[in-house]
């Protein structure tokens, strides 16, 4: 048999079967376009919450105020409601603990920001140079406040470009404007670049101004909220993090460890809950994924079996007619291959399209991975030549006669 | 030529052996025009088969010019059924939901015969089968009894074949095409020497032929010149 008859034949055979054939490459469609969607789904979550969390800066460990128990009473305030942590604590552990490759203190707040005419409500972060360091911030116009800034409780203000679209349209360069928050007047000396929206606190919607500046004016205290500590490397993090917790308890005169009025967060905690999160998420969305390629695999099963008495029929007059059991192996081959095939690119394209609407409408970083492509490829392959090839090449071993009968 | 020796065809079913050919032996020579007659149920479709080089007896030997067929290898089998023998199917045995001339041409797809030589020979096919042109491009379903049966016929002789089997090849035909159908016949064998084999209940049709064997239950109860009485 020509490779051009064996072209014509499998396409006439296909073509005289549409409902078999489209209904398997249907079950394939489902089949690979849902296992690429959901894998990509998946590894997008997964990858989103990561860059979310790694935009928190590297290497941190968090102290923030906790409500000081009394013994018998398990009664605790909101944490970060307390007011336990000072400049003086930071300083403290600037001074003394030695693993601390930085520090920088936040004292946030929500106020309502007015500049010219327009206004927002926004975050308002009090803080020092450190800042931008330890927290992954660049500087896209202007500067970051300066020690000076901090010591002098200057009344300037560095705005993330959120708050510069929102206050003075976008892409405009508002640096030597004022704006205003509580009544008071800041100079705005730089915009911070885009990072983009993720998650928990957007950094693009901030502004940010010297913590001194923020005590004085917006809290009217000498508390902060968190106290930012950057290890030199992932390796002295725990290390830092008892370190840092011993100095803040001798701070605090607090001898019994139980009783503090401060909790340390480990970044590296952070990652390793999350990451358990999103695998469990990635598990969930790959059984969905097994799910619906075994759905489409029994739906392609069904299609054969209950075409099998057709088809074996057909085998035995093709072969009572001149045919060989190669030419009958080969046409079914084809056969296979051109659904499987069909399917699989289609699913692909499906797969792909999902993940691409995932992105766009909820923002997940959604990726098909070649991995999956190649996974669901085999799959569908398997399925084609389980399904359709081998009962074919069983029935091309009968002779025509057995064949012709099958019931 | 042809030659059966002791054949014997045995079918299980249910755990019951039946015996549906019993130690047949005959011989065809090359060029022969026999009627295998016989009531229904006595074999002879089960020989048929056995002749088309379809199936294999239980025992005994089938000696198709000279070589015993039933040691063929699959491959072999297909070879000697797609150059030498033509096999029209009481069933008919059409691919569903395929045209007319593809049906007819299938067989010329597996001898790899060249293409643009197909379509002439399928429509001759037909035409010598007494098929209408309008129905050549009309699917294999949305064609009546008498009209499959004639696309079975032309299948068989679309190869040219040296030897034609045909299961009643006319149960399905009215008098006027039935006759069309058994000219072509008798016109091979003439003319061109093809050897015909065909199976039928009617005695006029049994009457083209130049010899009848008939069978009950799978024995040759009686294998006679026919001296052509009524034509
Ligand atoms: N695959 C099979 N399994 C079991 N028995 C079979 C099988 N094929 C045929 N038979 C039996 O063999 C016997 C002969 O069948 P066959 O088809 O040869 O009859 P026939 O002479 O062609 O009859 P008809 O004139 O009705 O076509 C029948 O009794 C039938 O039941
Ligand atoms: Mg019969």
């Amino acid at each position: 048999m020509k490779n051009a008859d064996l072209i014509h034949e499998t396409i006439s055979s296909l073509l005289a079967n549409k409902i078999r054939s489209s209904l398997t490459v249907l079950g394939i469609v489902i089949g690979i376009g849902s296992v690429i969607a959901m894998i990509a789904i998946g590894q997008g979550a997964q990858n989103s919450i990561k860059a979310s969390i790694d935009s928190l800066g590297s290497n941190l460990i968090m102290v923030t105020p906790g409500a000081q128990r009394t013994i018998g009473s398990p009664v605790s305030a909101g944490r970060g409601s307390a007011q336990s942590l000072t400049l003086a604590d930071a300083a403290a552990i600037t001074q003394n603990v030695s693993l601390a490759q930085n520090v920088a203190s936040e004292l946030s707040g929500r106020y309502q920001v007015t500049a010219a005419g327009t206004n927002t409500n926004t975050s308002v972060l009090g803080t020092t140079s450190m800042y931008p360091i330890v927290r992954n911030i660049t500087i896209d116009q202007g500067v970051f406040l300066s020690d000076q800034h901090v010591s002098s409780l200057a009344k300037v203000a560095v705005i993330g470009p959120t708050v510069r679209d929102d206050l003075f349209g976008v892409g405009s360069s508002p640096i030597g404007q004022t704006i205003r928050i509580k009544k008071i007047d800041f100079k705005i000396i730089g915009i911070t670049v885009a990072k983009g929206g993720s998650g928990f606190s957007n950094q693009d919607d901030m502004i940010y101004i010297p913590i001194t500046t923020a005590q004085q004016f917006l809290s009217g205290n000498q508390y902060v909220s968190t106290i930012d500590v950057q290890a030199a490397d992932a390796a002295s993090m725990t290390e830092l993090q008892s370190e840092v917790t011993t100095l803040l308890l001798s701070q605090h005169h607090i001898s019994d460890p139980a009783l503090a009025d401060f909790s340390t967060l480990n970044q590296a905690d952070i990652i390793a809950t999350a990451s358990t999160v999103t695998g469990t998420f990635t598990i969930l969305l790959g059984s969905v994924a097994a799910i619906s390629l075994l759905v489409g695999g029994i739906g392609i099963m069904n299609m054969m079996l209950t075409t099998v008495t057709e088809r074996t029929r057909e085998i035995g007059l093709r072969k009572a007619v001149g045919a060989t059991q190669s030419d009958i192996s080969t046409q079914f081959l084809a056969e296979a291959v051109a659904l499987t095939f069909t399917g699989g690119f289609i699913g692909i394209v499906l797969g792909e399209l999902v993940a691409c609407a995932v992105r766009q409408l909820a923002g997940i970083a959604a990726s098909v991975s070649f991995i999956s492509i190649i996974l669901a490829f085999g799959v569908s392959a398997g399925i084609g030549i389980i399904f359709d090839y081998y009962p074919a090449r069983r029935a091309a071993k009968l002779n025509p006669i057995q064949a012709l009968r099958y019931e | 030529m042809l030659e059966c020796k002791n054949l014997t065809k045995i079918y299980e079913s249910g755990g019951e052996e039946l015996i549906v050919l019993k130690n047949l032996s005959f011989k065809i020579e090359d060029g022969e025009f026999v009627a295998i007659i016989g009531p229904s149920g006595s074999g002879k479709s089960t020989l048929m088969h056995i002749l088309g080089a379809l199936d294999t007896p239980t025992s005994g030997e089938y000696l198709f010019n000279g070589k015993n067929i039933s040691e063929f290898s699959d491959d072999e089998l297909a070879n000697i059924r797609k150059t030498q023998i033509g096999f029209v199917f009481q069933a008919f045995n059409l691919l569903p939901r395929t045209s007319v001339l593809r049906n007819v041409m299938l067989p010329l797809v597996y001898a790899d015969t060249p293409e643009a030589e197909r379509e002439p020979r399928a429509k001759e096919a037909l035409k010598n089968a007494g098929l209408d042109e309008d129905h050549f491009q009309h699917l294999s379903n949305q064609l009546s009894g008498g009209q499959m049966q004639r696309v079975a016929i032309a299948r068989a002789l679309v190869n040219n074949p040296t030897l034609i089997l045909a299961d009643e090849p006319t149960g399905n035909l009215d008098t006027k095409t039935g006759k069309i159908v058994l000219e072509t016949f008798r016109k091979l064998n003439k003319e061109h020497g093809h050897t015909i084999i065909l199976i039928t209940h009617e005695p006029d049709v049994a009457e083209a032929a130049n010899r009848i064997i008939t069978i009950r239950d799978g024995v040759i109860v009686e294998d006679k010149k026919n001296t052509h009485s009524l034509l």
